[in-house]
């Protein structure tokens, strides 16, 4: 059956249609979908793991016990579980094993640019790059029969435009799930010297294996598309990249590479033989060129184009074409200057008011992963720090060790509840045994934001918004050292409040964390309930302008000077209320 | 009208006023069509308030899913200063359908920068004889059927007055996107048939 489907939900019909187990993942721009999707399949045991190491070592397990099995993730996602990757390569698979890993060329939704190829390289672990949603189901579908066949997980790379591009997939139906039966085979399966030094060897042969059956049918075991035309220009690419190449150079020859890793000589040199001019088209690193060029074959590639961002046809076109490129219709000249847009929280947002408390204590903050990120733009620039996952909690322990406890008394970590548990608990696990004096901030909005609203440990409900236990942050935090009076729960919206009880501790000479509570304005239980919205006193107002200073996308200054709030996109939250020193603001009744 | 169609759409607005959904529609009506359409979106962080933009490329072969500089048959603008960011994309006998709603972004609240005022007049001399431009109020014709949500609808409404595909075809686009919500179909449809009246040549 014809149907139109995202990159990610193709990836998931053809992981379905392969029979597969069992997925665990942790969200994550752009690849959150995948796992979303396979989890409308009620046949396949599907979850949200705390972190991606969690989640690629369920995968594993169930593989190795003989179900097949996959685990989704972004790029940054695969340094998470980078540790499990390199060692299931040595161990193989019982049940297929795939890993799904989507890059994003552009940063349009990341902190970094990495090209997860070189995981592939590094790990050798098979890779399969497809470029579009048809592509995406039957690359996925095979990486499973591949995975069995030679006994190695494989890694599937998605880009932002294939993972979240729509296009025409022709659905098959699904095979039915078998689980294989498990034999105990130490030597296999327990990586330890005398086992992994015979399975370093295995894995060896294993690529050499993989080549050797590619050079004997490059489009049936490699997926590789050859494409000759006019043989005066030849390009090898691979994933995103054919496209542009195929818009811009229709008639070049084209190498398109479905198996990026390993890579055949064989057949590069076979192509490279057909063309006058060799050019690897390839977003980010020089991942392709620099193996092509080690086979001692002549070639172009980074000199022509760019390690930054994403490709387009204009960029080809114009490096390898002398074609006239296309201008816009409208005259730049006579368009007005207009104001940029950046992203912004969302009226009724709980990271506001605790952002507000931070930046009136003019405290240091070390900040994470998530929609909080957002608190380092104006207008509340509170932010100091962005690294990763779970940084927030392990560079507040920095700056106390670096200044023996001083700068404790002025910084805070600031983390979301979702972020904590990927990746923060074991930070503060370390605070607390290392003697530090840090003050974390937990913003626990009861969901994964950022990504779309995804549940995690803490919200009660699993991935198919089942019941499941909840992890309670206070006994959490408890549990690793940190002192009862030392853990405070404070409601965002009170920023006022929320600045005194962080106040207090800062002081503190221990590990101190405030829990900052209150579901996202944009989930059932933070939403408030429709034509109800704060009110203005117009007697009251003395126009000053506290209220807009909270950059609220419901409340703006009218033509008067008094403030304006939108009925539309009011949460009712209280915020501007709270901020509003002669009581001309009004929450409604609920 | 035939249903014959090779065109590159742009829609551009503000995160939360419904491009993706008019992207997945459009997907649906190539699909239903049996043409080669690719729809391209952008998710995570700038959805949130952010400037968002989604490509629709329908033919009978697409490769790839980005609408670049000059190439865009159609802007559909849900907002006007969107117009002026996106409208670089617009193709020399393009046309470009622009939501006469404003809204003000951050450095506008915080008083570093006005709104603009007489966009649509500045985008008509930028056009010249180059492209269309075609503003409506979309907002308060989705307004009229009791919510601002249908906005996304009444400007494809617009946009079937200059796109090949005939009326049951849009009808039934509509009600295979909306499919997981029945109750909102007849609004959609009602949404759907002003934007159309809206947005005649």
């Amino acid at each position: 059956m014809k149907k139109i489907m995202l990159g990610n939900e193709a990836v998931a019909r053809g992981a379905y249609e392969a029979g597969i187990k069992f997925v665990s993942s942790y969200p994550g721009t752009p690849s959150t979908e995948i796992t979303e999707e396979i989890a409308k399949y009620p046949e396949v045991a599907c979850e949200w793991a705390p972190n991606e190491k969690c989640g690629a070592e369920a995968a594993i397990g169930c593989s190795v016990r003989g179900g097949r099995a996959m685990t989704c993730m972004k790029h940054v996602g695969m340094n998470v579980c980078a540790d499990p990757l390199f060692t299931a390569s040595y161990t193989g698979v019982n049940g297929g094993l795939v890993f799904c890993v989507a890059d994003d060329p552009g940063m349009h939704s990341s902190q970094n640019e990495q090209d997860s190829r070189n995981y592939a390289r590094a790990s050798k672990v098979p890779m399969l790059e497809p470029s579009d949603s048809e592509e995406c189901r039957v690359f996925t579908k095979y990486a499973f029969e591949f995975s069995e066949k030679y006994d190695t997980p494989v890694i599937i790379r998605l880009h932002t435009r294939v993972s979240h591009s729509r296009s025409v997939v022709e659905t098959e139906e699904p095979q039915p799930i078998t689980i294989k039966d498990y034999e105990k085979n130490p030597p296999k399966y327990v990586m330890m010297p005398a086992y992994a030094i015979g399975k370093h060897v295995v894995v060896e042969d294993r690529t050499s294996k993989i080549i050797s059956d590619v050079e004997a049918d490059p489009e049936g075991v490699g997926l590789h598309k050859i494409e000759i035309r006019d043989t005066k220009l030849g390009i090898i690419t691979d994933g995103a990249a054919y496209q542009y190449v195929r818009d811009a150079l229709p008639n070049a020859s084209v190498l398109k590479l479905g198996l990026v890793w390993p890579l055949s000589e064989k057949v590069i040199k076979d192509f490279a033989s057909k063309v006058d001019r060799l050019v690897i088209v390839e977003e980010l690193d020089p991942f392709l060129e620099t193996e092509i060029k080690a086979m001692g074959v002549k070639c172009e590639g980074k000199d022509l184009f760019t390690l930054q961002g994403e490709y387009s046809i204009r960029l080809l076109k114009e490096k390898l074409t002398d074609e006239e490129l296309p201008v816009a219709a409208l005259d730049p000249a006579k368009l007005p200057e207009i104001p940029g847009r950046p992203p912004v929280l969302c009226a009724g947002c709980p990271h506001k008011g605790l952002f507000l408390a931070l930046k009136r204590l003019k405290v240091n903050v070390t900040g994470d992963i998530g929609c909080y990120t957002l608190g380092a733009l104006p207008p509340m620039q509170a932010v100091d720090t962005v690294v990763c996952m779970g940084a927030s909690v392990g560079m507040a322990h920095g700056f106390d060790k670096a200044t023996d406890h001083e700068d404790s008394k002025k910084t805070v970590g600031v983390i979301g509840d979702s972020t904590f548990l990927h990746s923060g608990i074991t930070n503060l696990m370390n605070a607390v045994y290392n003697g530090s004096c840090i003050t974390l901030i937990i913003l626990d909005n009861s969901i994964t934001g950022m990504t779309g609203h995804q549940q995690n440990p803490c919200t009660g409900k699993n991935i198919r918004l089942e019941a499941a236990p909840a992890v309670s942050l206070e006994k959490l935090c408890e549990s690793v050292g940190v002192v009862p009076e030392a853990i405070r729960v404070v409601d965002p919206v009170d920023t006022f409040g929320c600045e005194q009880v962080i106040k207090e501790e800062l002081a503190r000479d221990v590990v101190s964390v405030v829990i900052a509570r209150r579901p996202c304005a944009l989930i059932p239980t933070g939403r408030a309930k429709k034509g109800i919205e704060a009110s203005v006193d117009y007697d009251k107002c003395k126009k000053c302008g506290a209220c807009a200073r909270i950059m609220c996308p419901a409340l703006t200054i009218d033509e008067s000077g008094f403030p304006s709030i939108d009925p539309e996109s009011c949460n009712n939250c209280g915020l501007c209320v709270n901020m509003c020193k002669f009581g001309a603001l009004e929450k409604a009744e609920e | 009208m035939s249903n014959e169609i090779n065109a590159s759409i742009v829609l551009a607005g503000v995160g939360g006023q419904g491009t993706l959904i008019a992207g997945k529609l459009l997907g649906i009506l190539a699909m239903n069509l049996g043409l080669d359409v690719k729809v391209s979106e952008v998710h995570g962080m700038s959805q949130r308030g952010g400037s968002v933009v989604t490509y629709v490329k329908i033919a009978p072969e697409v490769h790839s899913p980005i609408i670049e500089e000059g190439t865009a048959d159609f802007v559909l603008s849900f907002e006007e200063v969107e117009s002026v960011r996106w409208g670089k994309l617009l193709k020399k006998g393009g046309t470009m359908i622009v939501n006469t709603q404003q809204i003000k972004s951050l450095p506008v609240l915080m008083g570093q920068m006005k709104y603009p005022e007489g966009i649509i007049e500045a985008l008509k001399d930028a056009a010249g004889d180059d492209a269309k431009i075609v503003p409506i109020d979309a907002t308060g014709l989705s307004l009229e059927t009791g919510t601002t949500k249908a906005t996304n609808i009444v400007m494809l409404g617009a946009l079937s007055n200059y796109l090949g595909a005939d009326d049951e075809q849009w009808r039934k686009a509509v009600e295979e996107a909306f499919a997981s919500k029945p109750k909102t179909i007849p609004g959609n449809l009602s949404a759907f048939e002003k934007g159309r009246t809206a947005g005649q040549a």
